[in-house]
């Protein structure tokens, strides 16, 4: 029996990719899938090539503070006299890969959370959501400033306060969709044949909520991003002298007024990364509605 | 269909349909409705039945010079004298309601649940608010009192949710009516309706149309009840109307293959007598070929259908068919070319019973929706559980197969075991042997899983077949079994069309190699042609597998046609109890007398098979 099952998880994961290749195939008929894939891309490329390409040492003092571009700095020197465009292409890796990790964490342990207490309903679902409305009732950043001023920023901290931020807003979602497919025909079959717990839940109904917990993840990786660039500027993020677009906002404010590009280009990063998952995001929501459409009728 | 459409009607019609076409404006535009002529006199009322995707509602629809966006429509329609088609949007707009009215299939969703009765009733006689004052009572009270409803004011002061389902449909229907129009379409108005309140709905519209002088135009799926009010019929099949004839000739002298087959299809309350599905899918209007368009599932389709569009020819007075064999069909005794085929015997059995609930009661939360009821089936027999809405028929269905999700008191025995409740306290064997199969193939199957999977999860579950490879055996012959190709295994359910859906559930219950199936009104979602053949499907494996049934449905001709045994059930509890045949022909209870009564009878056709 034990081996035939294992015989049988090959053709249901290729059934279950092949759908979610499907969402995604038929999002890129969106042009804003395309252009936001495009400037996703870009940041990423930026953040994972970055560091091999900068001229210098990104800790090095290069010039004067805030001196404008020259030869030896192209884009001119920061508050301390390090050269900008290596801090840049040096700073990208941290807040994207703490946001990513942040994101996956939160939206994977509320898609465990808003399942069980969705399919449960009653007392389980009672216990779990009454303890996700306790997290809610904090505001994201009280809650994440609190748990960094008593462990101190490291960043397995900032990983788990993003997830931790999140997981109550994806359990919400996660419970929705699933209470409404526990009531569907599918489910009722699965529970008349005896499947088990485990099953109905990761095999019946896990696949059908794919779609908003695909949108959840984009809406919920933007924000992730600006809590990391708010923690950043409120210091209690990732620690100076690390290069990182969050902290360089914070260190070059002063020199805004003289030398604005010191402030503006992490922020455009940001900007420019938000937009562009936004962008794909939309184009999945977009995708995962006209297939769900096709699959109601 | 050449005929010109300025020479003005020299008959004495009401209403004169010529080349009526409504055309979609795709890319490739297609036809959903092509040439559609039809000829009413006063007081008549015309029926035109189809299955779905036939074009039944946008020929309603275009009558009134409605098109859906995205449509347009050609040809002309003629009421009283008043062309619909080319007249402007304005003069169309004052002709809706006052020469021409349509009464929807759903009437909760038509009626502005925010307005009270006696207001949307009076609204159809004043636009404006302030000229509603000095609108004409005595109207709207004569015409609720024709369709049967109170006329008092606290009445005429309720909201549509107030009302009930068939009560909706008369005010539908009187306000449908206010205006005195000279045709009253109606878009299959009853199909929501219980059997009992369908009965009434439609003795009032019988009562109705002839003496206000109007015609109607009556669209159904079910030849039943448009044969019990409709003196001439039309039959539609993907946008052609491909017969017309008074209704009796329909039913017992066609010279349409489709219809033909459509009435050999249709269950009778009042004769036992084999179903006979049409094998294959209707043809999408859009993949229209040259051809004749029921030629792949005809059996009087030769070389020449193929290759010519079949023209509309007069097989006598008043009789028109548009195929190249009109006469020869006529002629020939379809029973003949059907014949051969058993399907459902009639079975009693004389062993223990196989299922026997004792003093059962369900509840949903306080509410006790199932009452003391005892029934048992024997092996091999076929229980109908017949009633209304609301009379606990699906839910005593959930209690046996235990998915009933509130509480269930009293004894559920299975072969002589009790069955526990809910389900996952049952033993697998149990699990195992009653399967259940439920109303609405959309929804029972997982719409992320292939058929294949679909089909192999009861295998896996109930650890049928050794390995992987024999499993995937089993499979393609169960796809085999319900009459699906082989490469469907690969398919998801949305590419399915219901009646396939349907067939992949019946598939995935016989994959666990039950003794029980439990039918949960299993073909109401299906067109009468496809349900014919999931219904012969079922007779077949029936008699294979000496499967035990229980059947749920409110269609009384179903019950004729396949049930031993029949238990009617209302509010709960259960009525009447007893041979399938004994109850029909002579019920000792009043409930089930009317539900007799109101069933519309099948007049005429000769049955196959008796």
């Amino acid at each position: 029996m034990t081996v035939a099952t294992g015989a049988l998880v090959a053709p249901t994961t290729k059934a279950q990719a092949r759908w979610n290749q499907m969402l995604l195939v038929r999002s890129f008929h969106y042009t804003r899938t395309r252009t936001g894939l495009a400037l996703v891309v870009l940041v990423a490329a930026v953040a994972v090539f970055g560091p091999w390409l900068a001229p210098h040492n990104p800790f090095a003092f290069v010039g004067a503070p805030f001196s404008p571009a020259s030869a030896t700095a192209p884009l001119g020197t920061d508050t301390l006299g390090r050269d900008l465009l290596s801090r840049f292409l040096d700073g990208g890796r941290t807040i994207l890969v703490i946001s990513l990790l942040g994101t996956v964490l939160g939206v994977g342990s509320g898609t465990i959370v808003g399942l069980a207490a969705g399919y449960s309903l009653r007392a389980v679902d009672e216990v779990l959501m009454r303890f996700v409305d306790m997290l809610l009732a904090f505001p994201g950043i009280v809650l994440a400033l609190l748990l960094i001023t008593v462990t101190g920023p490291n960043l397995a901290v900032l990983v788990g306060v993003i997830g931790l931020t999140f997981m109550p807003l994806t359990a919400r979602v996660a419970r929705a969709a699933a209470i409404q497919e526990r009531e569907s025909d599918y489910v009722k079959y699965a529970e008349a044949t005896g499947r088990s717990l485990w099953a109905i839940l990761t095999k019946e109904i896990l696949p059908n909520i794919t779609a908003p917990l695909t949108v959840e993840f984009g809406v919920r990786l933007t924000r992730a991003i600006g809590l990391m660039a708010a923690l950043d500027y409120l210091g209690l993020g990732v620690q100076p002298p690390t290069a990182d677009w969050g902290v360089m906002i914070q260190e070059n404010q002063p020199g805004l007024t003289f030398e604005p590009l010191t402030v503006l280009l992490p922020v455009a990063a940001i900007v420019v990364v938000t937009i562009g998952i936004n962008l794909v995001t939309d184009g999945i929501g977009h995708a995962a509605a006209g297939a769900d459409r096709k699959v109601g009728d | 269909m050449t005929i010109s459409l300025d020479q003005p009607s020299h008959s004495s019609a009401l209403v004169e349909v010529k080349g009526l076409t409504v055309t979609v404006n795709a890319r490739r535009p297609y036809d959903i409705v092509r040439g559609v002529g039809l000829s009413l006199a006063a007081g008549e009322v015309l029926g035109i039945v189809g299955e779905s995707g036939s074009g039944k509602t946008t020929t309603a629809l275009a009558l009134l010079g409605f098109a859906r966006p995205g449509t347009v429509i050609s040809g002309s329609v003629r009421i009283a004298g008043t062309e619909m088609v080319t007249a402007s949007e304005a003069d169309r707009r004052r002709a809706r309601g006052s020469l021409v009215a349509y009464v929807p299939q759903d009437p909760s969703s038509s009626l502005n649940p925010a307005l009270r009765i006696g207001a949307q009733l009076d609204e159809v006689l004043a636009w404006r608010r302030r000229d509603r004052r000095q609108v004409d009572k005595t109207r709207v009270t004569e015409l609720l009192q024709k369709v049967k409803l109170p006329t008092t004011r606290e009445f005429l002061r309720r909201y549509p949710h107030q009302l009930s389902g068939g009560q909706l449909q008369r005010i539908c229907i009187a306000m449908a009516m206010l205006k005195r129009p000279r045709l009253i379409v109606f878009d299959e108005p009853t199909t929501g309706l219980d059997v009992t309140t369908q009965g009434h709905v439609l003795e009032t519209i019988k009562e109705l149309v002839g003496p206000e002088g109007a015609a109607a135009v009556y669209v159904t799926h079910d030849l039943a009840v448009v044969g019990s009010i409709a003196g001439r019929l039309g039959v539609m099949y993907s946008g052609l109307l491909v017969e017309e004839a008074p209704t009796p000739t329909v039913l017992c002298h066609s010279a349409h293959p489709y219809s033909k087959r459509l009435v050999l299809a249709t269950p009778s309350v009042t004769r036992r007598r084999e179903l006979h599905g049409i094998a294959g899918t209707p043809l999408n209007p859009r993949d229209r070929h040259a051809g004749c368009p029921f030629a792949a599932r005809c059996e009087f389709a030769e070389e020449r259908c193929w290759q010519v569009g079949p023209q509309v020819v007069e097989v006598s007075e008043g009789h028109r068919s548009r195929c190249l064999r009109a006469i020869e069909v006529q002629a020939s005794q379809a029973a003949a070319s059907l014949s051969g085929r058993p399907g459902w015997e009639e079975k009693v059995a004389t062993t223990s019973p196989v299922l026997t609930l004792a003093g059962v009661y369900a509840s949903y939360g306080s509410h006790t929706v199932i009452n003391e009821v005892d029934i048992s089936v024997g092996d091999g027999e076929c229980l109908a559980l017949v009633g209304e809405s609301g009379s606990g028929k699906t839910t005593l269905a959930r209690c046996i197969s235990g998915i009933h999700p509130d509480g269930v008191e009293g004894y559920l025995g299975f072969d002589g075991r009790a069955l526990e409740w809910p389900a996952k306290k049952r033993p697998r064997e149990a699990l195992r042997e009653i399967q259940y199969i439920f109303q609405n193939p959309y929804a029972s199957l997982n719409p992320r899983r292939t058929i294949g999977h679909l089909l192999m999860q009861p295998l896996e579950t109930f650890g049928i077949g050794a390995g992987y490879a024999e499993r995937r055996t089993r499979v393609a012959q169960l796809l085999q079994r319900v009459a699906l190709p082989a490469e469907y295994e690969n398919r998801y359910p949305s590419q399915l069309s219901g009646g396939e859906r349907q067939r992949v559930a019946i598939a995935r219950a016989l994959a666990a190699q039950p003794r029980l199936m439990v039918c949960d009104e299993i073909t109401s979602s299906l067109d009468v042609s496809i349900q014919a053949s999931v219904l012969e499907l079922l007779g077949k494996l029936r008699r294979e597998e000496n499967l035990t049934m229980l059947f749920i449905t409110h269609n009384l001709g179903l019950v004729r046609a396949i049930a031993d045994q029949v238990v009617i059930l209302q509010g709960g509890r259960i009525v009447e109890k007893g041979p399938a045949s004994s109850i029909l022909d002579g019920p000792a209870e009043q409930y089930t007398f009317e539900l007799l009564a109101n069933t519309p009878v099948l007049a005429g056709p000769v049955g196959a098979g008796e």
